[in-house]
């Protein structure tokens, strides 16, 4: 009896909520994305309404970029119904996008309109967009120059590691004479070989080439040996009973077992020969992101070095995206405990 | 056990081993450790085998010797009157684990063997083969950490069976599974060696578990392992844990044990 009497009023009061929320889901959902397209459009007005300060590049070519995209966060907003994949898609963006619009707008207004903050250090964002505009042709051959350098000095370093590494765990008589110069050599900063690299390798290309691998080579060996070293050793004895030769035991066995271990070495071998391409750019080498920095700071062009700084760290988290794709790749077995 | 002794005769699959005085030590804080003392044990072609004994007695070392994987400290161990001088996949063996190589799906852990001996290309249809034996015909394509115990420790067992092996070197393969799981699996391995007539060594410390599978028990003491028992269980297959020989069987291996009181 009690639970019949209950049951009544939940009817009707669950039926009155979805009334309300069917009510308000077109607003709730409409909202974020009209709000994200208003700070946009705020950003475009602040540009061309307000009088700058001094005189900046791209001003109106960034008002038609944020106003065009206003209307159109506006717009999808109002009739994203429409489409209801794309809508589901954007939606996910508009916290960001307001955000950004938000972030620009205030930017903008104290940097080219009130000048609170000191000039030429923070250039408005219409200066950077005109470093893109009209630079790229640079901006593009500086990033060739540092993708080939650092892919070439990478790929040198990976692979001495992954060898030094492997032989390290396997065999004995390696172990002896290279551990010891490992040790002594590997934790040392590759940075502090700079001058000397310099001054012994023919170019300052190869000398990065060089100090990249160093770099890199270090972490991957010592990884990929532990790696080595650590391999349950029952995989070992599965694979003696069943017939296995000794290089059956390397490359199907030990390496394959030792995987996981070696891309973490790469993870970090990476992240740590950043910093050694930038700084070997910026030292000798005439080509890259990081000499372009250093000309640009020269020249106290300090739109060009955020533009630069902005395209350095795509390149950067590139690589590491594309190093975690690799391993998601490789290692399809594994339940993935670290994301990117 | 009359099955066997014919399959013996007409030298169908299967190999007879020849211990020999085996003694073994193991290097223990600097001084030799004892496990294996002076055992001497033959076995017939299709013989099943169970090894019955107190955990940590040395069994599962006897069987590193067979298998080959480690040499004996003093003695002989032959196979059809030849030396064993290092693993050979015609004793392949099934651990406790079935270390199941996590980077390999089901069938190419069971394409192991093959591909470490370069058959995998004359004999690649024994692997579907196999697994329809161990009845995992839908899981080819599975990885291990999909599988559950019972079913990672089939695909340990076709792994050692794709390869025809002469001897089945088990070493406690049902251990770790559920109780369930391990009463189906015991009739499941006792049909595959009746099927194969393979020769077969079984450790376990379950006094059921090798009444209710071997043609032969052979008890040991604690370390180091000396043979106390050998006893043969003439009885036809499926057996029945509730026979009264069996149980009586159970009684006389367990005072051989020490738990003359237990029960």
């Amino acid at each position: 009896m009690s639970s019949l009497s209950s049951a009544a009023p939940r009817i009707e009061t669950s039926s009155k909520g979805q009334v309300r929320a069917a009510a308000r889901k077109p607003l709730a959902r409409s909202g974020p994305a009209v709000a994200a397209g208003a700070s946009w459009l705020a950003l475009a007005l602040i540009t061309v309404q307000w009088p700058d300060l001094g005189d900046w590049g791209r001003g109106p070519e960034l008002a038609v970029g944020a106003g065009a995209l206003g209307a159109f966060l506006i717009l999808a907003g109002l009739f994203g119904g429409l489409w209801k994949d794309g809508a589901a898609r954007l939606r996910r963006l508009t916290p960001w996008l307001l955000a950004l619009g938000v972030v620009f707008s205030v930017w903008q207004a104290t940097t080219a309109k009130w000048g609170w903050l000191p000039q030429p250090f923070f250039p408005p964002p219409h200066a950077i967009l005109e470093v893109f505009t009209d630079d790229w042709a640079k901006l593009l051959q500086s990033v060739w120059a540092s993708v080939k350098l650092e892919l070439l000095g990478f790929l040198v370093g990976a692979s001495t590691g992954f060898v030094t590494g492997v032989l390290l765990g396997w065999s004995r008589t390696f172990g002896y004479w290279v551990h010891p110069i490992m040790r002594l050599i590997g934790p040392l900063p590759a940075i502090a070989w700079l001058p000397i690299a310099f001054y012994a390798f023919p170019s300052s290309w190869s000398a990065s080439i060089f100090l990249i691998g160093l770099t890199t080579g270090f972490p991957v060996a010592v990884l990929t040996w532990s790696g080595v070293a650590g391999v349950n050793t029952a995989y070992y004895d599965v694979a003696r009973t069943l017939g296995a030769s000794r290089w059956f035991l390397v490359f199907k066995v030990a390496i394959p077992a030792a995987l996981p271990h070696v891309f973490v070495g790469l993870f970090m071998g990476l992240g740590a020969s950043f910093a050694i391409l930038v700084t070997a750019e910026m030292m000798g080498v005439k080509a890259g992101l990081g000499f372009y920095l250093q000309w640009a700071q020269g020249w106290a062009a300090y739109a060009n070095m955020y533009a630069a700084l902005l395209v350095m760290s795509l390149m950067c988290t590139g690589f590491v995206t594309l190093l975690f794709k690799i391993r998601d790749r490789v290692l399809s077995y594994q339940k993935a405990d670290l994301k990117w | 056990m009359v099955r066997a002794a014919r399959l013996a005769t007409v030298g169908a699959p299967g190999a007879d081993l020849d211990i020999r005085d085996v003694s073994h030590s193991f290097a223990f804080e600097g001084a030799p450790l004892p496990v294996l003392d002076h055992i001497q044990l033959k076995v017939e072609r299709g013989e099943f085998v169970a090894l019955l004994g107190p955990s940590g007695c040395g069994k599962s070392t006897l069987l590193r010797l067979v298998a080959g994987l480690e040499p004996p400290s003093e003695g002989e161990i032959e196979v059809e009157g030849k030396p064993i001088l290092g693993p050979d996949p015609s004793r392949v063996v099934v651990f406790q684990d079935p270390t199941l190589f996590p980077w390999r799906n089901v069938w190419d852990n069971v394409a192991l063997g093959l591909e470490a001996q370069g058959l995998l290309r004359s004999r690649h249809g024994r692997i579907d083969e196999t697994l329809r034996l161990v009845g995992l015909t839908g899981f080819a394509k599975a990885y291990p950490h999909q599988l559950s115990g019972g079913m990672a420790q089939r695909v340990a067992l076709a792994r050692a069976l794709v390869n025809d092996p002469d001897m089945l070197i088990l070493d406690e393969p049902l251990g770790k599974l559920d109780s369930l799981t391990r009463l189906t699996m015991q009739g499941e391995i006792v049909n595959l060696w009746r099927g194969a007539g393979f020769t077969t060594l079984l450790v376990t410390h379950d006094i059921e578990e090798a009444l209710l599978m071997a043609t032969r028990i052979i008890v040991l003491s604690e370390r180091p392992a000396v043979i106390k028992a050998d006893i043969r269980i003439d009885k036809l297959y499926p057996r029945h844990r509730g026979d009264p020989d069996l149980v009586a069987k159970r009684q006389e291996i367990l005072g051989l044990l020490g738990f003359e009181a237990a029960w």
